[in-house]
């Protein structure tokens, strides 16, 4: 393997972490301030998506395109805070599961009804269409390094907002202590319902994003919910920062995983044993790191106890 | 699941409400909901439409969301409960080789409309299992054949489940020449940066890859963006008329191979193509067109012989006397088609992405494991 395919595939593993910390983000900021499992998260990825490809296919925008999708999961998410959530926080996780995993099943049977069960169309826009050449002669797709740049500067605005401004030292605050912010006189339901729909919006711009170079169908969520669990299980839950670097390891082992696994192998055995040998443990490697993790980590990189 | 009952009451219903006791009465599995819903529903659809109006078939439909123990469960309670003579549509290969074996083995008959797995084909054949999609090596074995001597060095990719294996197996087996690499990916994966990387990287002339559904969507978009300029081909499955519309300019061009394509001039297609339309307002589908010949292969059966007498059941089966929107159709010993594998090629229609023919790729194509079948 050349020194460039290696870098190539390094920026794609950081790519695919980037998005993946998309939906972490949200996730962890739900769990660590509400305590609320949200399996439905996956599901707000998908709106964004089909928001996305509707706006594209009416107006032709992919500008237009983004800012529907992180319209329209928002304002989803916040209907479900306002309508679901909000009566499973005094439960105990069994239920926020079953209430949750069924908002699942309504938005996808719901998606069905209104844009049908085959896949929609969304590409991106054509100035981002080709490749770039990078300085080492490095070929990578334009699009994906607009990804990075986007994910890149959505990290560094929520470290902003929850550092220094004043929503987010609440946010901070409802972490720690709910019934003492409360009591404070911040108005929580109101933070809670602005949290969900803020971590439904990055769901929806992910789901956006990504629905331009995969395919835009029901159920696109579930697969990138699971990764995102994983994410925030070796980050740390409720810690931005170890969602941004459980992202990146994820995303960075299983695409490095998937290439340099069997590459090594295939010094061991022959060739196809090897790649599906290769292939098979490459499946695993990122529940195997979330493992090892955990061992020497019990509450994730950034947890705390 | 109300919606589905709804759904499986409204076709029962839709199909002569007097269901009589000597009819057949036939269990429908197949994908409804989530990521590959799009192939069970033209199956399903292509079926109604094949067996619209006729009276000695009663059917129950189910969803079996992909997963094969929920296939499963489906499966034991038509046997049970339902007590159905005939079942069909599953359309993973994974999940008919979880439930094939043990319908068959308690005497019910199985047509497969989809999904060939070489499982079931060879030493797992059975005298009740006809298949009337294709061995899942057919489309390959062709394609394989058709490529060798103008393709150079070829780049192999598909997904690392049954149907993935059978695939480039058959691939393998016919193609005189060079396999510059061969990957395999996870089903369901959804980015293909890591593997277009290596397809720039390696010295391939062409790239030859099975990605059903979404997963085919996703890596023709994304090898579109990569700049890599090596041609691309493939079983049909990975551009068919269902996902084709989501690729968009981005796959015309490519070749691919099947037993059917709208623009086949054969009786009756074009009247399948155009009733499909009006019926449902999409295109048909490779898949559509497997579901509509099974539902006419079951009513052929049907209106030859008494589904209770087994044996002539089997045997009217056996006939294939129908008229397949694929023009020649017949069993090979292990119950799998014999038939005319094309090629196709990926065109665009004024603003409607669809596929033509452009060869013939095997003419009367029977899959390699019948000499394993002891029927």
């Amino acid at each position: 393997m050349t020194t460039l395919l290696l870098i190539e595939q390094v920026l794609n593993g950081l790519q695919s972490g980037i998005m993946l910390f998309l939906m972490a983000a949200g996730l962890t900021l739900i769990f660590g301030v509400m305590g609320l499992i949200n399996l439905a998260h996956g599901s707000l990825y998908m709106i964004g998506a089909f928001a996305a490809a509707a706006v594209a296919g009416a107006t032709g925008s992919f500008v237009l395109a983004l800012g529907a999708s992180l319209i329209a999961a928002a304002a989803a998410g916040a209907i479900i805070e306002i309508g679901v959530i909000r009566r499973l926080y005094d439960r105990d996780h069994l239920d926020q599961v079953l209430a949750t995993f069924a908002l699942i099943l309504i938005l996808s049977e719901g998606t069905r009804w209104a844009f049908g069960s085959f896949p929609l169309y969304l590409d991106v826009p054509a100035a981002l269409a080709g490749p770039v050449t990078l300085p080492g002669g490095i070929q990578y797709p334009a699009y994906r390094l607009l990804i990075i740049g986007v994910g890149l500067a959505i990290a560094v605005g929520l470290f902003l907002l929850i550092a220094r401004t004043r929503i987010g030292i609440q946010i901070r605050a409802g972490e720690s202590d709910r019934e003492m912010i409360a009591a404070l006189g911040v108005d929580i339901s109101k933070l809670y319902t602005l949290i969900f729909a803020l971590g439904a919006a990055l769901a929806g711009l992910a789901g956006a994003l990504v629905g331009a170079i995969q395919s835009v169908q029901v159920g696109m969520g579930e697969p990138v919910l699971i990764l995102a669990f994983v994410v925030i299980v070796i980050g740390g839950i409720g810690s931005i920062k170890g969602a941004l670097v459980g992202a990146l390891l994820v995303g960075l082992t299983d695409t490095l995983g998937g290439v340099l696994l069997p590459l090594a192998l295939s010094g061991m055995m022959n060739a196809s044993a090897a790649t599906s040998v290769g292939s098979a443990l490459a499946s695993m490697s990122i529940y195997i790191l979330m493992a090892v993790v955990l061992i020497f980590r019990p509450t994730g990189l950034y947890g705390t106890a | 699941m109300t919606f589905k009952q709804l759904l499986a009451a409204t076709c029962v219903a839709a199909l002569g409400a007097g269901a009589q006791a000597d009819g057949v009465k036939v269990g429908m599995i197949t994908t409804l909901s989530g990521g590959g819903a799009g192939l069970g529903i033209d199956v399903r659809d292509g079926f109604l439409l094949a067996v619209k109006g006729n009276d000695d078939i009663e059917l129950v439909i189910e969803d079996d969301q992909r997963k094969p123990d929920i296939a499963v469960q489906l499966a034991d309670k038509m046997i049970q409960s339902e007590k159905v003579d005939v079942m069909t549509g599953i359309i993973w290969s994974n999940l008919a080789i979880a439930v094939v074996p043990a319908a068959t083995a308690q005497g019910k008959f199985y047509l497969s409309p989809n999904a060939g797995p070489s499982a079931l084909a060879g030493k797992g054949c059975h005298q009740n299992y006809f298949n009337v999609s294709w061995q899942n090596d057919a489309f390959s074995e062709a394609a394989g054949t058709a490529l060798s001597g103008e393709a150079g060095k070829v780049f192999l990719m598909a997904p690392n489940y049954p149907a993935g294996q059978d695939i480039m197996a058959g691939f393998k087996r016919t193609f005189q020449g060079e396999i510059a690499a061969e990957v395999y990916t996870k089903l369901g994966q959804t980015d293909y940066a890591a593997e277009i990387a290596q397809m720039r990287a390696s010295d391939a002339d062409q790239i030859y890859f099975f990605l059903p559904g979404g997963m085919g969507i996703s890596f023709m978009k994304q090898y579109a963006g990569s700049g890599v300029d090596k041609p691309v081909s493939g079983p049909a499955f990975s551009f068919d008329q269902g996902i084709l519309g989501a690729i968009g300019d981005a796959a015309v061009g490519a070749k691919n191979t099947a037993h059917w394509s709208k623009d086949l001039d054969v009786p009756g297609n074009a009247e399948f193509v155009a009733a499909f339309e009006a019926e449902y307002g999409r295109l048909p589908s490779i898949y559509a067109a497997q579901g509509f010949d099974t539902g006419l292969l079951l009513a052929s059966a049907a209106a030859k012989a008494d589904v209770d007498d087994a044996d002539a059941f089997r045997a009217a089966l056996k006939e294939a006397d129908f008229q397949s929107v694929r023009g020649k159709f017949s069993f090979g010993a292990n119950n799998h088609p014999v038939q005319d594998i094309y090629m196709r090629e990926v065109i665009k229609e004024g603003d409607l992405v669809t596929n033509r023919i452009v060869g013939t790729a095997a003419t009367d194509h029977s899959d390699p494991y019948a000499a394993d079948c002891k029927l």
